[in-house]
């Protein structure tokens, strides 16, 4: 698994921009499928079609990552920018940011600045991607980038950009490839657009009107120093989701994926996060009401560009979701 | 039906937001007398049908009130101590010497406690609590406590009914219990008056976390023309005068873009002709309530809303007039026997 | 002018009537459809002639930003609440229209002789504004402005040279553009337009619109924010008086379709047609709305430049105005199944 997750973290995709990380995931899923699809707002639905008798359930994870887009050139060859999704900006500088069109840039910071004490606004910082000026700069306004770092494993710890959410569509994919014998119509869907509006698991969820939907996505952790209060902690499983931000996941649809755990034996933990959504939140709306809820893969330092999970949580995770999908 | 029995049994009742099982339950016991079908949507909304008097295929009137009430979740367990999460809006400083009931594997009454004055410094005391100073004791030990509670379970503010003078009364929960009493009344008015209408009520789930239950069970229904009913900021001390209105005067009428002009005529007519007082209460954008979410389902839904005025809403001494929730059950049930079978909310530029 | 009919006409988020009226009345007999939905929104559909006609949801809409009255003082003014984003900054000295019988009214702040030092440093919220419009008591404020009338801007349209001035240009400006489109000769693809409601409180009339409509691809004509005035700081104006019709690639509502963003510009650019980037992550439109209902739909904006918009007086430039009706025209002529189609 490893690889694979190497490969989705270091593909380019953020929001609205899924194209190559599209390609990649149709490519890791295509044997695994009996039908792909992608839908009008560029997520991809990899179908696996069940031996009857079950239900139809939505698995969701977010194939978008953060980034940021070319929002002003300025005279002398300097781009501002505008967030895709939850940028930080003390995050931002000194990144590094890659363009699609191969075009490398580093993220500087206004010295002159309204007030230094207070953290830099987005605003207030720009990418130099080496011009002289407008006119010979290679970004265009409206060009996205991401942001460039290596993944590297350190024991069970995984560290990359864009964890958020390639484990999950890790996890998805894994799932795919273990699961042999299913009664559900299952399908995996590798969404767009989460991180800026929510709109791929949404529009995805209307076109196949599932019985239950249930989005793999990262939570945060409350084990880091001085970190605020939170149950969750990195490597005590994979945690399954009470409340978030903008859910109360269904009861039905949670007690499912614990009696899964509890059945073999995978360490899981509850989750209440104070901040922060999934697709789940808007699957659960899509017309007359979709039963959702969440299984988390514990992450630090989410919407930084070194987000760390927990090799074994992501194991345990597959595996609830192998056992849970299996069974009626 | 005894409105002061009624608000006792549905406000005293827990039903946090995406944890309304018990609420559904009194309903099914209340409502099914007043309806000929009833049955829950996907999201656990709770709709009772009443078959109307006109030709199939009959419009389809929905009276929405939401069921759910704010709260708090467990969201950790520190040497049996639990620490909060909330559910909908809560403004912590009503916390502090509240009683409480943790849903774990059984129900556990508890306090949330807080520190003696004494140890805090003075410059922390004009200060509210924070909320990880803030924890929920059950007075179990932690063993025990671990047994009994899961994090993520549901915390619900204890509170019993009391009658207040002059005919108020205050608890927990009017937001929005009161209105499900409003719409309750006017299914058992509606079972001594004729409608041309199907009216279908509407007990919805989640409203206080985002309109959720409004929003599937309006799609499930797809209405021909919806009211919400939900509660209003009423006169009290210490609030200007804008935008309140004073206890016991009647309920509102929503007026504003997330209300159909004729909706909103039909209602003030119709509490005119019945001499059911009523303020006019103006919502220049998001009104708040589940009509917001309803009035955009599918195609588009003319929608209407009725308030009840309450004070100090969201704490757990809401404060409303007996009276005026029986004024917006009546006005609830009398609007529903004035739609004729053809009438549709049209424009009047309309050909 | 149809633009100067648009303008002036009373129009507040929930109150469109008037324009409605107004285009009703310019596209009668002319689309092969027309009608009004339940949130008052005004449909009409011009059958396409391709033999591969797709179905496109055009949108403009017709709501303006305005006022609600929500109480009376005893001395007879009118306490108001914005309705949709107004800056409190451009209220005091504005004259407005009450209600849809237009009757004036004056916002006035207390005069300079008689502030106190550094008060003049302050903004007064809306709240502590009232709209006089001469009543003698609070009896008579409510008699003539019951809670709940709304009050808009009043503006006359004026031409200035290239450019005009008016209110409401957000988004009457899209409204003049849309419906241009519809008067012209036989479209090649079905065109579903909406003259939406309730764009400037939540996007509302757009979202039931789509709903309606399932169409192929969605475009929102919009009457757009320009930051073109001189600044310290070498910024993004957003947008540019004068530099052509602006086109969307992102913003607060969503992420435009990259193939409809590539037909636009590449279609202005076979053309000449002058356009700018609107700088990204600024604002929003229906498309925010429509690109998310039912299965979703591939969505694009494009807009006229406007100077200060949600105030009382607005300005456009005309070429923009043609252009960005030039632009949809040549655009939708060269739309295929191919712009839309994902890999």
């Amino acid at each position: 698994m490893r690889e694979t997750i190497q490969r989705l973290t270091e593909t380019f995709g953020p929001s609205g921009f899924e194209e190559r990380i599209r390609a990649v995931i149709r490519d890791e899923v295509e044997d695994l499928a009996d039908e792909l699809q992608v839908t009008p707002l560029g997520s991809l639905v990899a179908i696996r079609r069940g031996s009857g008798g079950g239900q139809r359930i939505m698995m969701a994870a977010h194939m978008d990552e953060i980034g940021v887009m070319a929002s002003y050139i300025d005279e002398k060859g300097f781009i501002r920018l505008a967030p895709l999704g939850g940028v930080y900006s003390i995050t931002c500088i000194g990144s590094r940011v890659l363009f699609e069109n191969g075009t490398m840039g580093v993220i500087g910071l206004d010295e002159k600045r309204q007030d230094k004490k207070q953290i830099p606004s987005l605003s207030e910082l720009y990418i130099d991607v080496g011009a002289t000026s407008k006119e010979d700069c290679p970004v265009r306004v409206g060009d996205a980038a991401v942001f460039v770092r290596t993944f590297f494993a350190q024991g069970r710890r995984l560290v990359a950009k864009a964890m958020d959410n390639r484990i999950g569509c890790a996890v998805l994919i894994e799932t795919m490839r273990r699961l042999q014998k299913t009664p559900h119509e299952i399908h995996f869907v590798f969404t767009a657009q989460e991180e800026t509006n929510l709109s791929g698991a949404q529009t995805a969820a209307y076109g196949i009107d599932p019985d239950l939907a249930i989005a793999v996505d990262v939570t945060g952790t409350g084990d880091r120093p001085e970190s605020r209060p939170m149950a969750v902690q990195l490597g005590q499983g994979p945690a399954i989701k009470v409340q978030d931000a903008l859910m109360i996941a269904h009861p039905l649809v949670r007690e499912w994926l614990v009696a899964a755990a509890e059945r073999i034996n995978v360490p899981y933990q509850m989750e209440v996060m104070e901040g922060g959504t999934t697709d789940a939140a808007v699957t659960q709306l899509v017309r007359a009401g979709v039963p959702s809820g969440c299984l988390s893969i514990p992450c630090r330092y989410v919407h930084s560009p070194s987000e760390m999970v927990d090799e074994e949580d992501v194991e345990g995770a597959v595996r609830v979701l192998v056992e849970a999908l299996s069974t009626r | 039906m005894e409105t002061i029995s009624l608000l006792r049994k549905l406000t005293e009742l827990p039903g946090l937001s995406g944890h309304e099982q018990p609420v559904r339950q009194l309903l099914q016991e209340l409502w099914s007398p007043l309806v000929d079908e009833l049955s829950e949507d996907r999201l656990g909304s709770m709709i009772g049908l009443r078959q109307g008097s006109g030709a199939v295929p009959r419009p389809r009137l929905m009276l929405a009130a939401h069921m759910d009430e704010i709260g708090l979740r467990v969201a950790g367990i520190e040497r049996g101590f639990l620490r909060l999460a909330e559910v909908g809006g809560i403004d912590r400083r009503v916390l502090p010497g509240l009683e409480v009931v943790v849903h774990g594997k059984r129900d556990l009454h508890g306090v949330i406690g807080m520190r003696p004055p004494h140890v805090i410094p003075h410059d922390q005391r004009d200060k509210p609590i924070p909320w990880a100073e803030l924890f929920v004791d059950v007075g179990l030990p932690e063993a025990e406590v671990d047994e009994w509670v899961r994090v993520g379970d549901p915390i619900s503010f204890y509170r019993q009914m009391v009658e207040l003078q002059g005919g108020l009364v205050a608890g927990k929960a009017f937001d929005n219990r009161a209105s499900v009493a409003a719409v309750t009344l006017a299914l058992h008015a509606l079972t001594r008056m004729s409608h041309a209408w199907d009216v279908v009520a509407v007990a919805t789930v989640q409203e206080e976390v985002g309109l959720y239950g409004a929003t599937t069970s309006a799609y499930h229904v797809a209405p021909d023309l919806a009211i919400a009913i939900d509660v209003t900021f009423a006169r009290q001390a210490g609030l200007s005068d804008d935008r309140v209105f004073a206890i016991g005067e009647g309920p509102t009428i929503g007026i504003g873009p997330n209300f159909h002009p004729q909706v909103v005529e039909k209602l003030k007519s119709t509490a005119d002709a019945h001499e059911i007082p009523y303020h006019v209460e103006p919502a220049p954008g998001r009104s708040g309530t589940d009509a917001w979410a309803i009035q955009v389902s599918r195609e588009g839904v003319p929608t209407g809303l009725v308030s009840i005025p309450v004070r100090y809403m969201h704490q757990p001494v809401e404060t409303a007039a007996v009276k005026d929730i029986e004024r917006a059950g009546r006005l609830l049930a009398a609007f529903a026997a004035g739609l004729a079978a053809d009438f549709r909310p049209g424009w009047e530029d309309e050909a | 002018m149809m633009l100067k009919e648009l303008s002036e006409a009373f129009g507040p988020s929930g109150n469109e009537k008037a324009v409605r009226t107004i285009l009703r009345q310019a596209l009668e007999g002319q689309v092969d459809r027309m009608w009004v939905d339940a949130l008052g929104n005004l449909h009409t559909e011009r059958q396409g002639k391709s033999r591969n006609r797709l179905r496109v949801l055009l949108t403009a809409h017709m709501d303006e930003v305005g006022f609600m009255v929500i109480g009376h003082d005893d001395s007879g003014g009118l306490r108001i609440r914005p309705i949709g984003g107004i800056d409190p900054r451009v209220l005091p000295g504005a004259i407005v229209w009450v209600g849809p019988d237009r009757v004036p009214g004056v916002i006035g702040a207390k005069p300079i002789h008689l502030q106190e030092r550094g008060e003049g440093e302050k903004v007064d919220p809306i709240r502590q504004l009232v709209i006089d419009i001469g009543a003698k008591n609070k009896e008579k404020a409510q008699e003539a402005a019951p809670v709940g009338t709304t009050a808009v801007f009043a503006t006359r349209f004026r031409e200035l040279g290239p450019t005009v001035i008016g209110k409401a240009f957000d988004d009457r400006v899209g409204c003049a553009i849309l419906a241009a489109l519809l008067l012209g000769e036989p479209p090649r693809h079905t065109l579903h337009a909406v003259f939406t409601v309730q764009e400037e409180v939540g996007l509302r009339g757009a979202r039931v619109a789509a709903y309606r409509s399932e169409p192929d691809c969605a475009v929102a004509l919009e009457g757009t924010i320009a930051d073109d005035l001189p600044k310290e700081k070498d910024a993004s104006p957003t947008t540019e008086l004068g530099q052509g019709p602006a086109i969307t690639v992102m913003d607060r509502t969503f992420i435009a379709h990259r193939g409809l963003v590539q037909l636009l510009t590449h279609t202005a650019e076979e053309l000449g047609i002058p356009y700018q980037i609107k700088q990204p992550g600024i604002g929003g439109t229906d498309a925010g709305a429509m690109h998310r209902v039912r299965q979703g739909v591939p969505s694009a904006a494009v807009a006229v430049p406007c100077r200060y918009i949600h105030g009382p007086v607005g300005m456009l430039n005309l070429a923009d105005f043609e252009n960005c009706s030039r632009l949809m025209h040549e655009s939708l002529a060269r739309l295929t199944v191919r712009t839309l189609r994902r890999e």
